[in-house]
């Protein structure tokens, strides 16, 4: 069991409020994604989950069991950290066996849990090995290795794959999604990267200066945002928002139309504009489109390669059925 | 030519370096060397550098009038204990301050190191008349307690600039771990804090070693460690020079090898931390 209920919580740093009032469930099971920007309070609100950081008021209930004022070693949660917080002068098998052996877990369990941890891995061969001697990737095995022997009621995990390599980045992000669908453990993901929160959540909570913003599914989010601070949040590349009297047109104070959303001809089409940049990606290609009279530059994404470059001109075509109209405080119409 | 320039320069630098060194060390060069004169050479004028009568006379005699291996012991005890006693009482503090600090850590620092700054003359009085209240005076216990309280700002100061260099992350995860905070300090900062526990260990037995104000005052037989076996030989019924300069040898001879032996981590532990 590991639902996770925050209740009113808040917290201040001296006078700075980072998290005004909060409410959030987070399900047993559930692979949650806490994403926003730098600033906005993700990592905060995951240490006052852990109990890292004490909250300033309201309450914390993992289990149905009030934990406000438990200490971290209480909670029974496990933490992945960013710069994976591995102990250097243990070696691997001495890194995973840690928390088992402040539990008090005797030696042949502890065995047991280590060699089934290293063979999920793939640390087998390095456990005699100190932290030191082990790639960034290793490292945050190893990091999840001692988060997983503790059988914790849920996974936390902060920006755990920030300090990895792109392509490593991808490969490590899919072993974290087979862990959880291996597991179904309660996972707690803290990322500023929306593509690692649209492709491993079952739930994302959108946070900005400690507000949350909209929480639901990934295609939720996608697909109804709710204000436009998330539509121009999700998804990449960004959605065009377009203000004005074009806007005014469709009874909205702002209009959103995501780049996949909108249809590139030569000849005709509803905005004219003039190609800026053309990024050829082969199975896409983007095109940044200036001079369109809609003031910011309008991005479109196309599958596969079409021939545009600097100076072309080109109309635009939003797909009507595809565009998000918002009122003047930024909040979803319809 | 830009390389003879610097070949040049490298010279000038390595015999400037050992100028520098010997100047330093030249005190302690001719101490030891008046130990192996007569005392008559000891106080020659011109003095005499290297060509006089070696012997090991002074040795004998100095042996002979004092209990040197008591005096020894002494020191060992209360240099050693009052380094482990001071970094049993500093290691929580340097935790305290390094990793959960306050608005008021920092004037707790510089507080800490004012205390330093007062001469210690000043508190003899009070702290005489305290041992004496306390009947501990010219005991080893009181020699620790006063020490260990004399070096303990350097101790937490060497300990806090150490652990500030260790990530909070990894004491942060020891606690998720389940590690209660002694078992944090035992089993994560502790081990990963050696090398600058080992020179603040070093450093403060080499200066509690060499403590002479409150070893020379608080002491009469019983406590008397090395500094006072050498206070002995500066004696009031004239000068023995080669005598002194004997007794000050066999002093100082301990904590030379032990600094010879560990100036690799010596070095490395003072500099710690000095280029980031």
């Amino acid at each position: 069991m590991g639902q996770i209920k925050l209740n009113q919580v808040t917290k201040r740093f001296g006078e700075v409020e980072v998290i005004p009032p909060l409410d959030l469930t987070i399900e047993d099971g559930e692979f949650t994604v806490f994403v926003g920007p730098s600033g906005c309070g993700k990592s905060t609100l995951l240490r006052l989950i852990a109990g890292l950081e004490d909250i300033t008021t309201g309450h914390i209930e993992i289990d149905g069991n009030d934990a406000t004022n438990v200490p971290p070693a209480k909670r029974g949660l496990a933490m992945v950290f960013q710069s994976y917080a591995l102990y250097p002068h243990m070696s691997v098998r001495k890194n995973i066996a840690f928390p088992m052996k402040m539990a008090g877990i005797d030696e042949a369990e502890q065995n047991r849990r280590i060699d089934s941890a290293a063979k999920a891995l793939n640390l087998t061969d390095y456990l005699d090995r100190r932290p030191g001697q082990l790639s960034g990737g290793q490292r945050q095995r190893v990091a999840i290795g001692r988060a997983i022997v503790r059988e914790p009621a849920a996974f936390l995990f902060d920006e755990p794959l920030s300090n990895l390599d792109a392509a490593l980045r991808v490969g490590m992000r899919l072993e974290i999604s087979e862990l959880h669908e291996r597991l179904k453990t309660t996972m707690i993901y803290v990322t500023h990267d929306q593509v690692e929160a649209m492709t491993m959540a079952d739930k994302i909570v959108v946070l900005r200066a400690g507000i949350v913003e909209q929480v639901g599914s990934p295609l939720e989010l996608y697909h109804t945002p709710r204000n436009e601070f998330v539509a121009g949040f999700i998804g990449s590349p960004k959605m065009n928002l377009i203000k004005g009297a074009e806007a005014e047109k469709h009874g909205a104070a702002t209009i959103g139309i995501r780049p996949e959303h909108t249809d590139v001809s030569k000849t005709e089409g509803m905005w004219k504009g003039v190609v800026g940049v053309a990024e050829h990606l082969g199975s896409d290609t983007f095109i940044h489109v200036h001079e369109t009279g809609l003031g910011d530059l309008v991005t479109v994404r196309i599958t596969g390669d079409i021939q545009a470059k600097h100076g072309d001109t080109i109309y635009l075509t939003p797909q009507m059925d595809k565009l998000h109209k918002f009122d003047a405080q930024g909040l979803r119409i319809g | 030519m830009a390389r003879a320039v610097t070949q040049q320069r490298k010279i000038i630098n390595t015999a400037a370096a050992w100028g520098i060194g010997l100047l330093i060390f030249f005190p302690i060069l001719w101490t030891i060397l008046t130990s192996f004169k007569t005392e008559a050479q000891a106080i020659a004028d011109p003095p005499i550098f290297l060509a006089f009568d070696w012997t090991l006379e002074n040795y004998a005699v100095v042996m002979e009038r004092s209990n040197y291996m008591r005096f020894l012991w002494n020191s060992v005890i209360i240099a050693g204990g009052s380094t482990l006693l001071g970094i049993l009482v500093a290691v929580p503090a340097a935790w305290s301050m390094a990793f959960v600090p306050s608005k008021r850590t920092k004037d707790i620092l510089l507080w800490m190191l004012s205390t330093k700054m007062l001469p210690a003359v000043g508190v003899l009085y009070p702290i005489y008349l305290i041992f004496i209240k306390l009947g501990i005076l010219d005991t080893r216990t009181g020699l620790v307690i006063v020490l260990m309280l004399m070096n303990l700002p350097i101790i937490v100061w060497m300990l806090y600039t150490y652990f500030r260099e260790i990530p909070g992350e990894i004491l942060e995860a020891a606690r998720m771990d389940g590690a209660t905070l002694k078992e944090e300090i035992l089993y994560v900062l502790t081990p990963m804090a050696v090398p600058g526990i080992a020179s603040t260990l070093l450093l403060n037995f080499i200066l509690a070693w060499n403590e002479a104000f409150w070893t020379l005052n608080l002491t009469a037989v019983n406590a008397a460690p090395l500094t006072a076996f050498i206070a002995s030989y500066s004696s009031p019924e004239g000068l023995f020079f080669a005598k002194l300069s004997a007794a000050s040898t066999m002093a100082i001879a301990p904590i030379l090898i032990l600094g010879w032996f560990s100036q690799k981590q010596l070095v490395s532990g003072l500099t710690f931390g000095a280029v980031k």
